[in-house]
């Protein structure tokens, strides 16, 4: 029988630490760029421009149609030129702009479709009430719609952000060190892949965990 | 930089000489195929499961349930699959994990990923059900009672077939899911697709060509799987009900 | 006959003029002058080539070379600073991140072969190796023919990779061959018995030996399958910037300097376990120190 050995984890707490930290780097650079540019998408979608609307369909439906993981090795083994021209050389660990570009353009497309609901969720009379009013439709949409569809869908965006924390670890296949990665090479390391891989599990857990109640909670407000 | 395009790279032979790039691409597909179809029949069937039971009146039955479904969704599908190929053969009884590791590697490795993503997707479909039969009226269940079938009965005779057909369009998209998901299978060594895009860029230095091929296959699946589903759906449709839109 | 002049006359004005213009030329040489920093693929696994330490640090044989070589970039185009950045780059990306501009250069256990020198240029040669298999001592498998039915691990993208798959072509050997994603996966693969030998460069076999859990239980054996010349990568068409990198690692082997290095690395404790690899140099080594070359064994 296996012998369980946890000695190489304490030793490894600054290591791991930092790993969390780029995991959280390419999490939140994910669901900020994410939002903003999904919701750039969903209006676009809903719009009165045929054309804006096939391409952001045509965006979404692409990135959702392809698994992650290929979309993490095309940016990375296919784009860092293309991230060079735009950035400029300086852009450090290429394996970290390419999984930040990455998961934020994949994200992007999965957050639009829950924008898209919510936008959808919004009452249309209060499209004509905002235009009744005056404002234009940019404004209708920024002032009266956008406001009252996050607030519908907060919980289903804040649920997305736990499914991409999750995620990220994906990033292991462009060897880009975060927590999972990290884990991973100190288990290797050490001869502990063992220890190590049920660790990280049981640490993912832990957060993930938490953070899913604390959503049913939030949930639970908002219905009322 | 130029970049020298050349498509006929796919039928050229590999290096060992008794295949083409193509064939390549194609044994990549049948694996994430398969893959993704049996991990699907397992997810079924114990989501099916999972999910009535947590619908089911005994609080124990309803609490274990519940810690599979929370179990399966808060740990990364990756380290799920490294936690089935690495840990689990190590913590067997050792001969057990010996003869299992001593197994031809290409079944080790389809074995523990379909087990993985079955068993990762079968807490979601779980949710699904559980979702469906609660969204039915409550006098459907007591009507059943009522008529003198028993709980199981009552389940298998009232509630489930409606429950299917109403959860059938989520259901269709966890079933894309898995074929997107089956992708993470690469990492432990399987040689799906996305093994194979990566191989390709290896050994032919053609990547976008490689990683364009693959791109379309995996759009290909999406939309023969969409078709398909809609055909199923279309079928089953409960007349009165939603399904029309 | 009346040729003759115009060629001379050309070829006198071209060593006149071409000399410099190539040199300048080096799109790699220019691009590290203008941003004033150099990116060095290594490698995290490549026991005692190029690795990780356990502080996360990168040494190595062939990266004590990369980094001289770093040194003398910077002396040729008379730079105060040079901000060298580091990049790991596995088997099986490595030709990608060097073509598609990601690394300038990678130094670590690559085998120059004419079949890569399509993609990517090589410098001179730093290291020979011949393709073994690291075995369990006690396991019974003595040569390649007893891996016949057996599963069988390598690294993805190596040569090694390829000259196993022929031979289990040819021979028919029905070997189930295992492509780890690096040489630690491989190793793992082998130690927790998936795998009953892994095929790799001998001297990164002896390698993994010194990061075992238990050293004494491992053993290299097997007829050499090739000869392979490791060299560094650099970009194809760039001969000015071989040029630099081919003077550096001639100067190291022609001065002497590369028998402390290997001393180092070769025959004294090694990090991470302080094993010492043991590995006296070959003759094809010491011919090679004489005459610096760049030439591939195929």
């Amino acid at each position: 029988m296996y012998e369980l050995d946890w000695t190489s984890i304490p030793g490894a707490i600054p290591l791991l630490l930092k790993g969390m930290m780029t995991t959280l780097e390419v999490t939140i650079t994910a669901i900020i760029v994410g939002i903003i540019w999904g919701t750039v998408l969903a209006v676009a979608r809903l719009g009165h421009n045929p054309v804006l609307s096939k391409l952001s369909a045509g965006y979404v439906n692409l990135f959702r149609s392809v698994p992650l993981v290929m979309v993490i090795l095309w940016f990375y083994l296919i784009v860092p030129q293309a991230l060079k021209a735009i950035f400029g050389d300086d852009i450090g660990d290429i394996r970290l702009a390419s999984a930040l570009v990455a998961f934020a353009l994949f994200e992007a497309a999965y957050y639009s479709e829950i924008i898209r609901a919510g936008i959808q969720s919004v009452p249309k009379g209060q499209v004509s009430a905002g235009l009744a009013l005056g404002l234009t439709q940019g404004q209708t949409m920024r002032m009266i719609v956008l406001p009252q569809a996050f607030r519908n869908m907060t919980p289903l965006l804040l649920t997305q952000a736990i499914i991409l924390f999750q995620d990220t670890s994906l990033v292991y296949v462009i060897g880009l060190s975060d927590f999972f990665g990290t884990a991973y090479k100190v288990g290797d390391r050490d001869g502990r892949l063992v220890e190590l891989l049920l660790f990280a599990g049981a640490i993912y857990f832990v957060i993930c965990f938490s953070a899913s109640q604390l959503v049913k909670r939030l949930q639970a407000r908002f219905v009322k | 930089m130029s970049y020298n395009w050349n498509w006929g790279v796919f039928l050229e032979p590999t290096v060992s000489g008794n295949d083409t790039y193509m064939g390549w691409l194609l044994t990549g597909l049948k694996w994430t195929v398969s893959l993704s179809l049996s991990a699907w029949v397992i997810a079924l069937v114990v989501g099916s499961i999972v999910g009535i039971l947590r619908t089911a009146p005994n609080r124990w039955l309803s609490g274990l349930a519940t810690a599979y479904v929370e179990l399966f969704r808060n740990i990364p599908l990756l380290v799920q699959l490294f936690i089935w190929y690495f840990v689990l053969p190590e913590l067997l009884p050792e001969k057990m994990g010996m003869a299992f590791k001593q197994s031809n590697p290409l079944w080790q490795q389809f074995f523990a990923a379909m087990l993985c993503l079955g068993l990762f997707t079968a807490a979601r479909v779980a949710e699904q059900v559980r979702a469906g039969i609660e969204s039915l009226p409550k006098g459907q269940k007591a009507a059943g009672l009522a008529m003198g079938f028993t709980l199981p009965q009552v389940y298998r005779y009232v509630l489930m077939p409606m429950a299917y057909r109403i959860i059938l369009p989520p259901i269709t998209s966890e079933f894309l899911n898995i074929f997107k998901n089956s992708a993470v299978a690469t990492t432990i060594g399987l040689i799906e697709l996305s093994r194979q895009a990566q191989q390709l860029v290896d050994y032919t230095a053609q990547p976008y060509e490689a990683f364009i091929a693959v791109t379309l296959l995996y759009l290909m699946i999406n939309v023969t799987v969409m078709y398909l589903m809609r055909h199923v759906e279309m079928k089953v449709r409960i007349p009165g009900f939603i399904g029309g839109k | 006959m009346k040729l003759l002049p115009s060629v001379l006359t050309a070829a006198v004005a071209a060593a006149f003029f071409a000399a410099p213009v190539v040199a300048q030329e080096s799109a790699t040489l220019k691009k590290v002058k203008d941003t004033g920093s150099i990116t060095l693929g290594h490698r995290e696994s490549s026991i005692p080539f190029s690795y990780y330490d356990d502080k996360q640090q990168v040494i190595g044989y062939a990266h004590e070379i990369l980094l001289k070589i770093a040194d003398a970039v910077k002396a040729d185009q008379k730079m105060d600073k040079l901000d060298i950045k580091l990049m790991p780059v596995t088997s099986a990306n490595r030709i990608t991140l060097v073509q598609n501009g990601t690394v300038d250069i990678e130094c670590g256990s690559t085998t120059n072969n004419t079949e890569r020198q399509k993609q990517v240029s090589f410098s001179n040669t730093f290291f020979v190796i011949g393709t073994r298999i690291q075995v369990k001592k006690d396991g019974g498998i003595k040569d390649f023919p007893d891996l016949a039915g057996k599963n069988v691990v390598t690294t993805a993208g190596t040569t090694s990779e390829r000259l196993l798959r022929k031979m289990n072509e040819e021979k028919k050997m029905g070997m189930n061959i295992i492509s780890a994603k690096d040489h630690g996966e491989s190793f793992l693969t082998l130690e927790t018995g998936r795998a009953v030998a892994f095929m790799m460069d001998d001297a990164l076999l002896y390698g993994e030996i010194a990061k075992a859990k238990k050293p004494a239980d491992w053993a290299v054996v097997g007829t050499a399958q090739s000869k392979e010349a490791y060299g560094c990568m650099i970009r194809k068409d760039d001969p000015g910037f071989k040029k630099v990198v081919d003077g550096a690692i001639a100067k190291l082997q022609t001065s002497g300097e590369i028998d402390k290095i290997y001393a180092k690395w070769f025959m004294n404790p090694i990090p991470p376990k302080g094993l010492n690899l043991n590995m006296p140099m070959s003759d094809e080594m010491k011919a090679l120190h004489k005459a610096p070359n760049d030439k591939a064994f195929e």
